[in-house]
């Protein structure tokens, strides 16, 4: 019979405090993040389809068009192609093409870019229901780059 | 009193409830939906109107516009009729309740039986659309919700008929009445004669909340077990009626308890009496219900009945009695 009255008064408690704490938490800031309003910036060492590399003097790519990232690619996914320019010394970047349907990420274009002219981009928000929106013209992204 | 007069009053009266019927379960459910969603940290409806306050009316449309499915084999008429059943008597009981001195449809002196009667006419709504539903989930969504209504409904009645013991009268009004003055005169303390005082208050208000059959005693609904209980096969508005009709039992609830525990639209001290005073104490009520909701989970059928039978109803039949010897005693 004591264990009776103890017991109710024990559960009131506990009904209580759990109360109290809901309450509690009710004024705290939501810890949400508002998507689409807001997003995270994404960690340094995340892998989102490849990027030329925009260089901070010339304002352009790295490219020397040796097409060493096009041959390492297993997945055979990257298209280079150099032209000889007049007056310029290396073969001048015309197409660099990807896709990114076929890409693993496996990071082999960038490890074989001597001039480092590839980047892995940070770009997530990547969803379509047409495969064509994943050729990426990546000169053509380049240059739209502010 | 001339007849036209009646039917416009009668009329005006009606549109008045329905409209705060209506009005006050859209508006819950925002009030519902953002509680738990900051309780949970998270930020809730936010983008249909400023703080999302459009968003209830955006979801009515939604539910009006939807189509009425009646799937193969259930009971028509019964499947039809069950959710008018969870809707009507809720609207009926509002005639009744008096939200201040002036501010009441009928004023009638059974109304405190009449309030009991359309009440338990609710679990017959759910009864009906489990069973008609022809849905093994609904069926036995359905019985669970009789057992807690007739488990409950025994505690809930013995409390009140203490009330009524101690101020003497069923009419809404008088109960009410009898508790003027200031906070100390009210029914949940003992001086009225109310010999467990705050424990039948709060008593009362776990029965109004299993009633209801709100969390944390929603297993009519338990949705991790039987999808959505009772109203499993319903859409459109017939979920919308049976979903308005809930609401307008915990509003009904929440009044039922102001007016016999917390001195109706009187004020805690004695001073600027009025419906405001009716209506804060019903939403800070509402508003626990609410918090609780979101703070216990859900309790099993067996400890449902256990709490019912082993500590609500020895309590409050031993507060019956001890109220009973007081009052003989008080004089
Ligand atoms: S990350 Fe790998 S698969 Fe993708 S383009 Fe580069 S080498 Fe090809
Ligand atoms: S390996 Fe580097 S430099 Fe060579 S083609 Fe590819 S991106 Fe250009």
């Amino acid at each position: 019979m004591a264990g009776y009255f103890t017991n109710i008064l024990s559960g009131t408690k506990s009904l209580l405090v759990g109360l109290s704490i809901t309450q509690r938490e009710f004024f705290k800031k939501p810890v949400t993040l508002q998507y689409p309003w807001e997003s995270l910036e994404m960690t340094p060492r995340y892998r989102g389809h490849i990027q030329l590399v925009k260089d901070g003097e010339t304002g352009t790519h790295k490219c020397i068009s040796c097409g060493l990232c096009d041959k390492g690619c297993p997945s055979g996914c990257i298209t280079v192609k150099g032209e000889k320019q007049e007056g310029v010394k290396v073969k001048v970047l015309v197409r660099y093409d990807l896709d990114f349907t076929k890409c693993s990420l496996c990071g082999q274009c960038i490890d074989n870019c001597k001039p480092g002219a590839i980047e892995f981009s940070k770009e997530y928000n990547l969803a379509s229901t047409r495969k064509e929106d994943f050729y990426y013209d990546l000169l053509k992204r380049l240059k739209e780059q502010k | 009193m001339d007849l036209g007069i009646n039917v416009v009053e009668m009329l005006i009266y009606l549109v008045g409830i329905i409209a705060f019927a209506a009005g006050n379960a859209a508006y819950l459910v925002w009030v519902e939906r953002k509680g738990a969603a900051h309780i949970q940290r998270r930020t809730g409806p936010k983008e249909v109107g400023p703080y999302g306050l459009l968003q209830p009316l955006a979801d009515g449309a939604k539910l009006m516009s939807k189509q009425l499915i009646i799937p193969d084999g259930v009971d028509k008429p019964l499947f039809m009729v069950a959710p008018l059943i969870a809707m009507v008597p809720a609207i009926m009981i509002f005639v009744t309740i008096p939200f201040s001195d002036s501010i009441i449809a009928r004023d009638i002196n059974l109304g405190l039986l009449m309030i009991f009667a359309f009440a338990s006419v609710n679990v017959l709504a759910l009864l009906l659309g489990g069973w008609a539903s022809r849905n093994k989930y609904a069926v036995i969504s359905a019985a669970r919700a009789v057992s807690q209504n007739v488990a409950y409904e025994i505690p809930m009645l013995i409390i009140a008929i203490t009330i009524v013991m101690v101020s003497g009268s069923m009419n809404l009004k008088e109960i009410v009445d009898f508790q003027a003055g200031g906070f100390w005169n009210w029914n949940f303390l003992p001086t009225n004669g109310n010999f467990l005082g705050p424990i039948t208050f709060v008593l009362f208000f776990i029965c109004f909340m299993a009633e209801t059959n709100r969390a944390p005693f929603d297993l009519g609904e338990a949705e991790s077990e039987l999808i959505a209980g009772f109203h499993t096969e319903y859409g459109s508005m017939g979920f919308g009626l049976f979903f308005m009709g809930e609401y307008a039992n915990i509003v009904i609830g929440a009044a039922l308890t102001v007016i016999l525990f917390l001195g109706g639209w009187y004020c805690p001290f004695g001073l600027t009496d009025g419906i405001w005073w009716f209506l804060i104490k019903m939403y800070l009520l509402i508003w626990t219900v609410v918090l609780i909701r979101w703070t216990y989970p859900r309790v099993t059928l067996w400890s449902l009945l256990n709490l019912s039978w082993k500590i609500l109803i020895p309590f409050s039949l031993f507060n019956l009695l001890a109220s009973a010897g007081l009052i003989k005693i008080l004089g």
